[in-house]
């Protein structure tokens, strides 16, 4: 059974359009922008030309030598979105719906971010474009994410702080909602995940689908087959959806979603809503979300800000429920253990969220064997984590 | 029990349930019936409301920090029908918290309290096939929000589910006073007339008597919120039943005196 129908807006049972009525109009309008940019191949034109010559597409599938010799096991590949200007893979989407934004003549744009890589993306694509751009972003993030704030103001952009609720990447796609139900005649706001309500959910997924049609082309050129698994780390998903769809059909391709364990298993400790949560509504959509028994939805820890959210893309509970992608969850500590092996063993510092991906390749892939491949997603770079880092690992005066 | 508006304009009135307590809510809720509120709406308080300006969103909080439920909703809908059979009842609420209680055991247990009708923030026509079925077979009306923004064609299908009356946004946005009322509320409301015989109530920032009375020129009933969300607030829980039928009183009074001559 393929779960991942997109009559509606629905994966499965999943995914569709839970929104106050004020939004539906921008809604449909987007979904129909969409569907007319899709048909257009001066759209895709324009859009692939920015994707090579402004964010540097085709990304490397780089052949991690050192890390699958000290693993031991599988032959490891990172796809190499971290090489992306701006620093992660966001910039897809960002592109795809800066273009959209300025078919439907819309001036302004509005944006959430958690660990800032979208909030930074988002503020690139309107330079370029000369839109005016506002970032929603939680107090706690722009605290851990400092970096991209300033980042964000050297592009233009307005960063907005939210100091409700968790004051984190949920709190920030509220006040985004909040800011569009009330500007959205002159106003889109450019969702960075595969989340919210229909289209985003696909039309996020169709801007990252490039991660895995590249990926497949890569891996066939350089081992000829496909790979055993495919491992990225998932907060809304945007990445991992990206990396998977291209292999949903390669039945024998495993599909292995990571996200956040947090420091345990207790609802508030964590961002693992497979495990840990149950489908709900929340800010659009219909998946699976961390929630209490009233129907309250779940405070939320990582120490990756883009990991730290309440609820996961509808597309992703699709994938789980029919069993066509396993997801699983690492702990900040084995997170921050892989982002320093990496660095150690490759000379590359994967963002925290990324860093997941690699906890869990770390994990599996002593157990596999020498003729399997694994494709690990490393999203991002972790420049933006330094601090963090620096705390965490205690980098001041260490060897 | 059908929702009826006695005097014109009608009065819907909004509380969060639980804030800043549920013992509270429960005086105001009788004050706002016994000054002239035709319709109460029991907001349920929900963690993520993202269609509520700062004045909503604290009271949800307040209302949260002692855990009130969607069941708590529920127990004080049941109180309040058994003291004032004729108000109208309506549970307001995010999709979320329904969904978690289920859907089929919340209708079971909103007509079982007897309540009217139930408005979900978050659930537009497209989606609500399940849920209008659970309502019908509850008794328990379906009240959608139509807005400014929304085209004919999505007023004509929000009309044709619609029972109860129609809460007509005044203005995109999120819920909040305003000084003064944007031409969208009454464009709305004659552009949704022409698709529907029940009662229309404009409702976002309606704070005034003077507000109250030019939404009733046009409308059937005004819903004040943020108004008297702010009141309780500003009041405290002692005062606040008294602040809210002082502020009842004086929107009914404003719009009697302003009605007289013609506009």
């Amino acid at each position: 059974m393929e779960a991942t129908s997109t009559i509606a807006g629905r994966f499965g049972a999943y995914g569709g359009r839970y929104v106050p009525e004020t939004l539906v109009a921008a809604l449909d309008e987007l979904e129909h922008a969409y569907a007319e940019a899709q048909a257009d191949p001066d759209f895709h034109l324009k859009l692939d030309e920015l994707l090579r010559d402004f964010a540097g597409r085709p990304t490397p599938l780089y052949f991690a030598a050192r890390l699958t010799e000290r693993l031991g096991g599988a032959k490891i590949y990172l796809k190499r979105e971290d090489l992306l200007h701006t620093g992660a893979h966001k910039i897809n989407n960002c592109l795809g719906q800066g273009l959209l934004a300025l078919r439907m003549g819309k001036q302004r744009i509005i944006a959430e971010t958690g660990a800032g890589q979208h909030g930074v993306a988002t503020a690139s694509v309107c330079a370029l474009f000369g839109l005016e751009c506002v970032v929603y972003m939680g107090e706690e993030d722009m605290l851990r994410q400092e970096l991209n704030v300033y980042r964000m103001r050297m592009l233009g952009a307005e960063v907005r702080s939210v100091s409700s609720g968790s004051r984190t990447l949920k709190d920030a796609i509220s006040e985004a909602m909040r800011d569009w139900v009330t500007n959205v005649r002159t106003t889109h706001y450019l969702l960075g995940s595969a989340l919210g309500a229909h289209p985003y959910p696909t039309m996020v997924r169709d801007f990252h689908r490039v991660i895995g049609r590249e990926a497949r082309q890569q891996i066939i050129e350089k081992e000829n087959r496909l790979p055993t698994a495919i491992i990225a780390c998932v907060g809304g998903g945007s990445n991992a959806i990206g990396a998977f769809y291209e292999f949903i059909p390669d039945k024998d391709v495993q599909l292995i979603g990571v996200e956040a364990g947090g420091r345990g298993a207790q609802l508030g400790e964590h961002a693992a809503r497979f495990s840990g949560g149950a489908p709900g509504v929340l800010q659009g959509t219909y998946s699976y979300v961390l929630q209490d028994e009233n129907g309250q939805i779940a405070l939320t820890h990582s120490v990756s800000a883009g990991l730290d959210y309440a609820s996961i893309g509808p597309e992703h509970a699709a994938l789980h429920d029919s069993g066509r992608a396993e997801y699983t969850s690492v702990t900040d500590a084995e997170a921050l253990e892989a982002t320093l092996l990496l660095a150690r063993t490759e000379g590359i510092i994967p963002a925290l969220e990324s860093a997941h991906a690699v906890a869990e390749c770390a994990k599996r892939a002593p157990k596999m064997s020498g003729s399997d491949l694994v494709i690990v997603s490393v999203s991002g770079r972790g420049d933006k984590d330094m601090g963090i880092l620096a705390r965490e690992l205690k980098l001041s005066g260490a060897k | 029990m059908p929702i009826r508006f006695a005097e014109k304009p009608g009065l819907v009135a909004y509380f969060t349930v639980g804030d800043p307590d549920l013992a509270t809510t429960h005086a105001i809720a009788l004050a706002a019936i016994d000054a002239g509120a035709d319709v109460i709406e029991l907001g349920v308080p929900f963690s993520d409301p993202l269609a509520d300006g700062p004045v909503i969103q604290r009271a949800s909080e307040r209302a949260l920090r002692h855990g009130t439920s969607l069941r708590d909703v529920l127990n004080l809908a049941a109180t309040l029908r058994a003291e004032r059979p004729h108000a109208g009842l309506i549970v307001f609420t995010y999709y979320n918290p329904i969904l978690r209680f289920g859907l089929e055991e919340f209708c079971a247990a909103a007509e079982q309290a007897g309540v009217d009708g139930v408005l979900v923030t978050d659930m537009i026509v497209e989606e609500a096939s399940e849920y209008l079925q659970a309502l019908h077979r509850h008794h328990l009306a379906p009240v959608f929000l139509a807005a400014p923004t929304s085209p004919d064609e999505r007023l004509a299908r929000i009309a044709a589910v619609s029972r109860g009356f129609i809460y007509a946004i005044s203005r995109v946005g999120i819920t909040g006073a305003q000084k003064s009322l944007t031409a969208d509320a009454e464009q709305l409301v004659r552009r949704l007339r022409r698709f529907t015989q029940l009662p229309i109530a404009v409702g976002f920032g309606i704070s005034t008597p003077e507000h109250f009375a030019a939404v009733g020129e046009f409308a059937d009933a005004a819903v004040i919120g943020s108004a008297l969300v702010a009141t309780i607030e500003q009041a405290g829980p002692k005062e606040a039943p008294d602040a809210i039928a002082r502020l009842i009183e004086g929107l009914r009074r404003g719009s009697r005196e302003t009605a007289a001559p013609a506009r």
